[in-house]
């Protein structure tokens, strides 16, 4: 019985090996044509920038796992957002409360799809579709198509992405954001029974309604999640950008589900896990952050980039293989 | 048997509930006006133009003159179009035309794409005249043949139509004013000389490309032999994605001095950078007022910038519209008009062997102007 | 092989009036007549003389792509690709059209293109059943747009109406009929045939219904999977012809989102993304529901932000509607 845990164990671990070694390469590669690349100036500079897909990853991790999708995120984020930045704009509210307020607004909108999924029993996708369309809309609506300019922000709120009071001075506010929250992540997800609750609605949905888990509610909590990260999300991202527009965030949902599907989560439920998202969105990060740096041409960047993610998950299913037939092998002994 | 009946029932009002959501999408459009808190002097009443009722055959209401006007913009949720459409939406109206004579469209996407199947409603609707600030200047050809097959007037205003799609284009600012004046702010900026880049919008962006290229023609000169461009990047009109290009320029240049961004999202994303590193590097570009207040100041990031006056832009394209459409011009080089208070224009050659009506030459906004412009768009 | 390939679930129930009238294609039906009359009621214009089917002309030629989408929902599995393989035939129609070649030889090559990224997509699919088609195809997504991108640049490849015949697909009419909605009528019988009423398309079920039970069965799944999937490629090449006849040009930004409307369209005909499930009328009244709607709203020029709403909220109403059924049903037995 130890046995086979440890081998479960290895096999989690060397699947992650193989991104990390794809990064790796990817890295050398980069840092060989441009020595500016592994510098903490432009590390930090790519953190910052990516701070919003490494935590909208997360959530996307756990709505992945319980067998769902969210393609609404880019249109959450926007609308919160913007709510929270007209906010400010017209009332001068503490940076705080502009925080809280847009989570919370992104929390309530995740928690309408999460409703409308579990009791509506649409399917996420085509929720998710939906609402992607109807946040954004009334994301245009409630600006009137206006956008809410850096000098209508408080200073303490556009200095947020700027200085280091979260991260104890040694990291940026951003960074250290994002920090907190895959520490927070990784500990529910691994060690509570809040995170095993997801992980076994994903695996096998009867198995966990049998064992008492209220299915329903796992799931609505995931989107409630979801779209309380994209509050969040959308206050850091108006803070870094120091504005607020109706069509920012578009297309970002891809970009998410592209990290969490190359850090290894799969897409039919029960399986990722935090460190793999989180080098899911590290090569994310890395190809949008390095290609200019290596002067590939503008034109072949979205090519490269897809052929990355392809041959990723394709790495990561070989892997996979070659592993399920060593343990397979190791049983026959 | 009663799960049919309540299956149909709930159609039934559904379909109810899409007819008063439309019903009431038309009062909501009106409210922006009353409850607007936005600084601007001319507001945006841009949606509400054409609720359902006031679909109305235009001789109805009289007043100046008949038939419909529509302006069709580059895409919804953008305050530089709501200005455009503020300023075409305040001249018809100063020329005696009602409301249902007006039509303002946003598309809601800046594809060329979107504005086919826009303009196709518009030649359903039989409107008098369509001014277009096109996304493609070419794929709108064989719609706007059609609407013109039809005695519909096209025009084209701040970004423009191939030459055999419209009778004339409403130009912002001449390409080579706009070459020549950033050439100089460049120039200026740099001290005469050094490395310098351009952060631009899409690689498709036909304005953008013609400004470029003009900056171009206006470098082969001797006076500007001192400065070396050494890279034209392409933010695609995203904010991260123009960060992330600010960012490798200034990681790949260590010697830059200038960079000029003659797109408003650029310019945007570039002054924030630039201001978050405390970089020695100076912006210019063009870029709208309220967004750039920020940045702009002698020892900023932004000395000064330049643009034009949407709102005028959207006015003179009204103005045009409505000349051709009662005959007083046909879209000729060398004919002459009268727009309103704007005084008097004239129908000049363009480049590419259409003609076109330039507004003006682009406007400085400098440390002194800018508080009084931010609130204005 | 009839009970375990799951084709209980389609063989043919006695015929019987109640059941007929309570399918889902009826609601759909009550949706297009109310549509049809908000819309003749709200604008003069609508059923105006040929305006009715100029309107078509606005929406149709997205649709050819959503016919081959239903099929990939009933295997259970989904195509994002479909846009960004439109644009990159349409790209390589334009292309080679510069290039001097014939128009003819062109849509050859914009359909072989459309093709190929289809059967990729089915390759990779069928020789790592693990993968989910949603990554995949998200991956060839970007791919494909990518190689539109690095092939054009920043410029735009045009001129294509200077043949007037190529522009007449789009533009063009026979009488007052527009020539792409005969042509979309021909292939939408076509689909609607092979699905419903042929060996092929019951397979399509059985997969959709049960993977592993029709693989016992006898089915060559993953044969299956591939034709399927390279007929989209196929089908989003023939988007792609219409939609540059449309616009005369074509650059590397053109058809996207595609995707995301033609799962629309499907998913509102009644196929669930969870496979086995649709039929065919019930997709051409979704296309013509959504098509129309757009339309109709378009003419009482309702604002474009409203318009993102309403459709939004007509997609999740109307799928949600049949459950709201069922969630009294089970409030009353409890």
């Amino acid at each position: 019985m130890e046995k086979k845990k440890f081998d479960w164990k290895k096999i989690t671990g060397s699947r992650e090996m193989s991104l990390v070694i794809v990064l790796i390469v990817l890295c050398l590669f980069v840092q060989i044509r441009n020595s500016s690349f592994l510098t903490s100036e432009t590390l930090e500079d790519m953190f910052r920038n990516y701070a919003v897909i490494f935590i909208l990853a997360l959530g996307m991790m756990c709505v992945l796992l319980t067998g769902g999708i969210d393609i609404s995120i880019g249109s959450t984020l926007a609308f919160s957002g913007m709510a929270a930045g007209l906010v400010m704009r017209d009332y001068m509210i503490p940076t705080p409360v502009s925080f809280l307020l847009s989570m919370a607004i992104g929390a309530g909108l995740g928690l309408v799809v999460g409703m409308i999924i579990t009791k509506g029993k649409v399917p996420p996708i085509v929720c998710t579709l939906g609402f992607m369309n109807i946040y954004r809309g009334l994301t245009y609506l409630i600006a009137k198509s206006q956008w809410v300019a850096a000098y209508q922000f408080t200073d303490s709120f556009k200095n947020f992405a700027l200085t280091k009071y979260l991260g104890f001075g040694l990291v940026n506010n951003m960074i250290a954001v994002t920090i907190y929250c895959y520490i927070i992540f990784f500990v529910v997800m691994k060690w509570t029974t809040i995170g095993r609750r997801v992980y076994a609605v994903g695996s096998n949905v009867e198995a966990a309604a049998v064992s008492g888990i209220n299915i329903g509610h796992v799931k609505i909590g995931v989107y409630t999640l979801m779209g309380f990260l994209c509050g969040l999300g959308g206050a850091l991202w108006t803070s870094l950008y120091k504005s607020a527009q109706g069509d920012m965030a578009t297309g970002i949902e891809m970009d998410v589900i592209a990290a969490c599907v190359v850090g290894g989560v799969s897409l039919t439920g029960g399986r990722g896990s935090v460190v793999g998202v989180f080098l899911g969105s590290l090569t994310i990060a890395i190809i949008g952050k390095a290609l200019p740096l290596i002067g590939v041409s503008q034109f072949w960047q979205s090519a490269i980039k897809g052929l990355i993610i392809l041959v990723a998950v394709i790495l990561n299913v070989l892997a996979q293989r070659t592993m399920d037939k060593n343990n397979l092998r190791r049983r026959e002994m | 048997m009663k799960k049919k009946v309540l299956s149909v029932l709930l159609a039934v009002s559904m379909i109810g509930a899409m007819l008063a959501g439309c019903g009431s999408a038309s009062e909501q459009a009106a409210a922006p006006v009353a409850e607007e808190t936005a600084p601007a002097k001319e507001e945006a009443p841009a949606e509400e133009a054409a609720p359902a009722e006031e679909a109305a055959p235009a001789e109805e209401s009289g007043a100046a003159g008949e038939g419909t006007f529509a302006l069709v913009t580059k895409s919804a949720g953008n305050p530089y179009n709501e200005r455009e459409a503020a300023g075409f939406e305040e001249a018809m109206k100063a020329m005696g035309y009602s409301d249902s004579q007006i039509i303002i469209r946003h598309p809601e996407s800046a594809t060329a794409d979107a504005q086919i199947t826009t303009i196709n409603e518009l030649i359903a609707q039989n409107v008098s005249a369509i001014a277009i600030a096109a996304n493609d200047q070419d794929a709108l050809q064989p719609v706007c043949e059609q609407a013109a097959s039809q005695g519909i007037k096209i025009i084209s205003l701040d970004s423009t139509l191939n030459a055999a799609s419209r009778l004339t284009h409403v130009n912002q600012a001449g390409t080579q004013i706009i070459g020549q004046t950033l050439m100089d702010a460049v120039k200026d900026l740099a001290g005469g000389e050094g490395q310098w880049a351009i952060l631009s919008a899409t690689s498709q962006a036909s304005n953008q490309n013609a400004w470029i290229a003009a900056m171009k023609e206006v470098m082969e000169g001797e006076d500007y032999a001192g400065l070396e461009l050494v890279e034209v990047a392409y933010g695609d009109d995203e904010y991260q994605k123009s960060v992330d290009q600010t960012q490798a320029l200034l990681t790949n240049y260590p010697d830059l001095k200038v960079i000029c961004a003659p797109t408003t999202v650029g310019i945007m994303a570039a002054a924030g950078v630039l201001q978050d590193k405390g970089s020695a590097v100076k912006l210019t570009g063009l870029g709208l007022p309220s967004e750039m207040a920020d940045y702009i100041g002698t020892d900023n990031v932004c000395p000064y910038m330049y643009l034009w006056n949407p709102i005028d832009v959207g006015r003179l394209g009204a103005y045009t519209s409505v000349a051709l459409v009662n005959g007083d011009i046909t879209g000729a080089a060398g004919e002459t008009f009268t727009a309103g208070e704007m005084g008097g224009y004239e129908i000049v050659e363009a480049s590419d062997g259409g003609t076109e009506i330039i507004v003006g030459p682009p406007f400085a906004f400098t440390p002194d102007n800018i508080d009084e412009w931010k609130s204005v768009y | 092989m009839a009970t375990k390939s799951g084709r209980t679930i389609i063989a043919d129930q006695p015929f019987s009036w109640k059941t007929f009238f309570l399918k889902w294609e009826w609601l759909l039906v009550i949706l297009f007549l109310g549509i049809n009359v908000m819309n003749a009621s709200l604008s003069e214009y609508y059923l105006s003389g040929a305006g009715l089917f100029n309107a078509t002309n606005s929406f149709l030629e997205k649709a050819f792509v959503a016919l081959p989408m239903a099929y990939i929902l009933v295997l259970g599995d989904i195509d994002i690709s479909v846009g960004s393989t439109a644009c990159l035939s349409a790209v390589m129609l334009a292309y080679f059209y510069n290039l001097g070649v014939p128009m003819g030889l062109c849509i050859i090559i914009c359909l072989l293109t459309g093709t190929i990224c289809g059967a990729i997509n089915g390759l990779i699919l069928t020789k790592f059943t693990e993968l989910a088609p949603m990554i995949v195809t998200l991956g060839t997504q970007i791919l494909y747009r990518g190689i539109a991108e690095a092939m054009l640049g920043d410029e735009a490849r045009g001129g294509l109406s200077s043949v007037k015949w190529f522009s007449n697909l789009y533009w063009g009419k026979i009488g007052i009929v527009p020539i792409m909605l005969i042509c979309f009528i021909v292939c939408a019988v076509i689909f609607g045939f092979v699905l419903h009423k042929t060996f092929f398309g019951r397979r399509l079920y059985a997969i959709g219904a049960n993977k592993l039970a029709a693989e016992y069965a006898g089915i060559k799944v993953q044969k299956i999977r591939m034709i399927v999937f390279t007929l989209t490629g196929t089908f989003a090449a023939v988007t792609a012809i219409f939609l540059a006849a449309r616009m005369g040009s074509t650059r590397a930004d053109i058809a996207t989102g595609y995707e995301l409307e033609a799962i629309a369209m499907a998913v509102l005909g009644g196929f669930s993304t969870d496979g086995g499930k649709g039929k065919f009328p019930g997709l051409i009244l979704a296309i013509f529901i959504v098509g129309m709607l757009r339309y109709g709203l378009g003419l009482v020029n309702m604002a474009s932000q409203f318009m993102l709403v309403v459709i939004g909220a007509l997609l999740i109403i109307t799928v949600m509607l049949p459950n709201i059924k069922s969630m009294f049903k089970v409030k009353k037995k409890a």
